[in-house]
């Protein structure tokens, strides 16, 4: 296994490569046609900024045009709105205070229709919390996040290798859409080394026909963001809604693992998924017939799938680094109709294999079986 | 126009167009729109425009401008949006040397939102806000944005104007000197030049916002040219290419 060298990173896919989480969401980044970076450092995913900043000039990656550390989150994610209405792939990556700081620009560029991508390493929270991994700001990143009712497709990784394809899947959402994506990773995945085939990539071919500065005689391209007058606004907020509820419909994406004869689903994602995937093997060794579903898309969550079992009347056992956010989710999908059982852990480690045993063997054969 | 009659928003406009076109860059201007009473500018310069949130306006002419050299990037920012919510963002824009320009409406007071006290609000005067009066004490004192932004090394070009003409005689039928008001358009190109040379420019205007004065429009022009010039001395405060010298 080779160390990582960078400047053969592109063209050397044979070879494996050992990257943490942050390297290679930078790589993946690079290998889908990034053009512009714009970071504030913040642990743990300053190593994203530093990777690039490495990385910025190197003649394999012509495409790769700017990168530039900000006095902010805020001053980066405005850099972002700024090159990304020219038309730039464009990305920034920070965790969860920075997140926050974002989050009127990412209401901005939902409303303007202007496509970026923000990856967070989302640690345990609130305030500076700790530095470990949780899953707090799942909400935050699905449910808007910024004021105004909008929607971004989230997307999530549960190994080194993903995450190094998140960029490319998440720059073609954002275009496809016109909107921002959000990739919601953790502190634990953006340190754990792994080696990994970076990706190789097509082309992306992108829609830039809306952008600012194309220079064409008698044409101009307004992005703005205020509407006066309420009937322009409404059918602009309407068109908005559409689009969300495309994305709703066509982009749920999640892993099913070992369920097609499951007595029991575990759903988690991100780190969490590795965790359920050892206690639904162990768990199969001892007898019992567990399963995964496996979001990778968080939103739009896997309604579809889940409905699917929950017609099977498949009991669901929720597994997540937070108070219990996706969750709701699966609750709704759930509608009384299956058991929905919830682990949920705070304050920035991973709860131990026995608490998520005990609790699937409870959901399972009742308080007293088993 | 949206503005309210008399106010140099919209006189700020014209002589913005009439500068693109001197230049000729028309084609490859971006005008980024920042939040205040210069929000709706889309509607009335004939360019390409993305709007920035408050304060933001420099961040994102950073954006453009690194990703596209090639476009002429401006906005016009309220003293608010500018000097308190977008502070850092033009301190550090300016740091940088971005080539970008920016101009800034000088009224004493948030206008949008109406009337309420700005960093630029003088000691004494009554807003929304400081009903009593801005006492240095509590509220502080006016930032200088002309001073401060040429106090930083990487801004090229940092000029303070005036679009408010001044009176020639202080009878009650007050005239008005056009001359500041031509020397205006003249600043405004400086500033663009000074970017298509590679350089960041500032520049301030001097401006009335009679509705939330609470007073008529010829009052305030004679406020703003007779008091706000005090506090806000007119002049060059940077001129690192020598732009007017040539
Ligand atoms: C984040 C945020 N805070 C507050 C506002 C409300 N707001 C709109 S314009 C403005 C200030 C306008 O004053 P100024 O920047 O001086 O510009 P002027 O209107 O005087 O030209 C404020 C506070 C906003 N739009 N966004
Ligand atoms: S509110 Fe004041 S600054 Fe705004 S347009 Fe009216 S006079 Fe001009």
């Amino acid at each position: 296994m080779a160390t990582l060298d960078a400047s053969k990173s592109k063209y050397s896919n044979n070879e494996k490569m050992f990257l943490e989480g942050n390297e290679a969401l930078a790589y993946g980044a690079i290998n889908a046609g990034l053009n512009a970076f714009f970071g504030y450092p913040i642990t743990p995913s300053s190593e994203v900024l530093e990777t690039l900043a490495k990385e910025f000039g190197n003649p394999l990656y012509p495409n790769f045009k700017v990168f530039l550390q900000a006095s902010s989150e805020l001053e980066a994610a405005n850099m972002l709105l700024g090159a990304a209405a020219t038309g730039a792939l464009a990305m920034t990556a920070t965790s969860s205070p920075g997140f926050s700081l974002m989050q009127e620009t990412i209401s901005y560029a939902a409303g303007m229709e202007i496509p970026f991508v923000v990856a967070d390493a989302n640690r345990a929270g609130p305030g500076l919390g700790s530095l470990g991994p949780e899953q707090g700001d799942m909400w935050k990143a699905s449910k808007g996040g910024g004021h105004g009712d909008y929607r971004c497709i989230v997307l999530s990784a549960h190994t080194v290798a993903e995450l190094a394809q998140t960029p490319f899947l998440a720059f073609r959402l954002a275009f496809k859409y016109r909107n921002p994506v959000i990739i919601l990773y953790d502190s634990y995945l953006a340190k754990l080394k792994e080696g990994i085939d970076l990706p190789t990539v097509e082309d992306l071919m992108v829609d830039r026909s809306w952008t600012v500065g194309q220079q064409n005689e008698g044409s101009r391209q307004i992005l703005n963001s205020l509407n006066l007058e309420p009937d322009v606004h409404e059918d602009h907020e309407a068109h908005l809604q559409e689009k969300f509820r495309a994305m709703l419909e066509h982009e749920q994406r999640a892993e099913e693992y070992l369920t097609d004869d499951a007595e029991v689903i575990l759903v988690a994602y991100g780190i969490l998924a590795r965790l359920a995937k050892k206690v639904v093997n162990k768990a199969r060794g001892e007898g019992l017939k567990a399963g995964l579903l496996r979001p990778i898309i968080l939103w739009p969550p896997p309604m579809t799938l889940l409905e699917k079992y929950v017609d099977r009347e498949t009991p669901l056992l929720v597994v997540e680094l937070n108070a219990g956010q996706l969750y709701e989710d699966v609750k709704q999908a759930a509608s009384r109709r299956v058991d929905v059982g919830f682990v949920g852990h705070l304050g920035g480690s991973v709860p131990n294999i026995g608490t998520v045993e005990s609790k699937m063997r409870r959901l399972v054969y009742g308080r007293t079986g088993g | 126009m949206h503005y309210c009659p008399g106010c140099e928003h919209g006189l700020l406009t014209r002589l913005v167009a009439s500068a693109l076109d001197s230049l000729k860059l028309r084609k490859q201007a971006v005008m980024i729109d920042s939040v205040g009473c210069s929000v709706l500018a889309y509607k009335y310069l004939n360019i390409d425009h993305i709007q920035a949130p408050h304060g933001r306006a420099p961040a994102v002419m950073t954006g453009v401008k690194r990703f596209r050299p090639d476009l002429l990037v401006f906005s016009v920012q309220g003293d608010g949006d500018a000097l308190a919510i977008g502070l850092a963002e033009l301190i550090h824009a300016a740091s940088r040397g971005e080539s970008i320009t920016t101009f800034v409406v000088n009224n004493a007071v948030y206008g949008m939102t109406g009337g309420q006290m700005a960093p630029t609000t003088l000691l004494g005067q009554v807003t929304k806000t400081t009903p009593a009066g801005r006492q240095a004490a509590i509220q502080g004192r006016p930032i200088d944005g002309a001073k401060l932004v040429a106090s930083i090394d990487g801004a090229s070009y940092v000029r303070r104007a005036s679009l408010v003409p001044k009176p020639i005689t202080s009878s009650d039928e007050p005239m008005f000197k056009q001359q500041e008001v031509e020397d205006a358009k003249q600043v405004i190109e400086n500033a663009f030049k000074v970017q298509l040379m590679g350089g960041f420019s500032y520049v301030e205007f001097i401006s009335t916002c009679w509705v939330n004065w609470k007073m008529s429009i010829k009052q305030a022009k004679i406020f703003a040219s007779t008091q706000l010039v005090k506090q806000f001395p007119l002049g060059t405060y940077k001129d690192v290419f020598g732009v007017e010298d040539k």
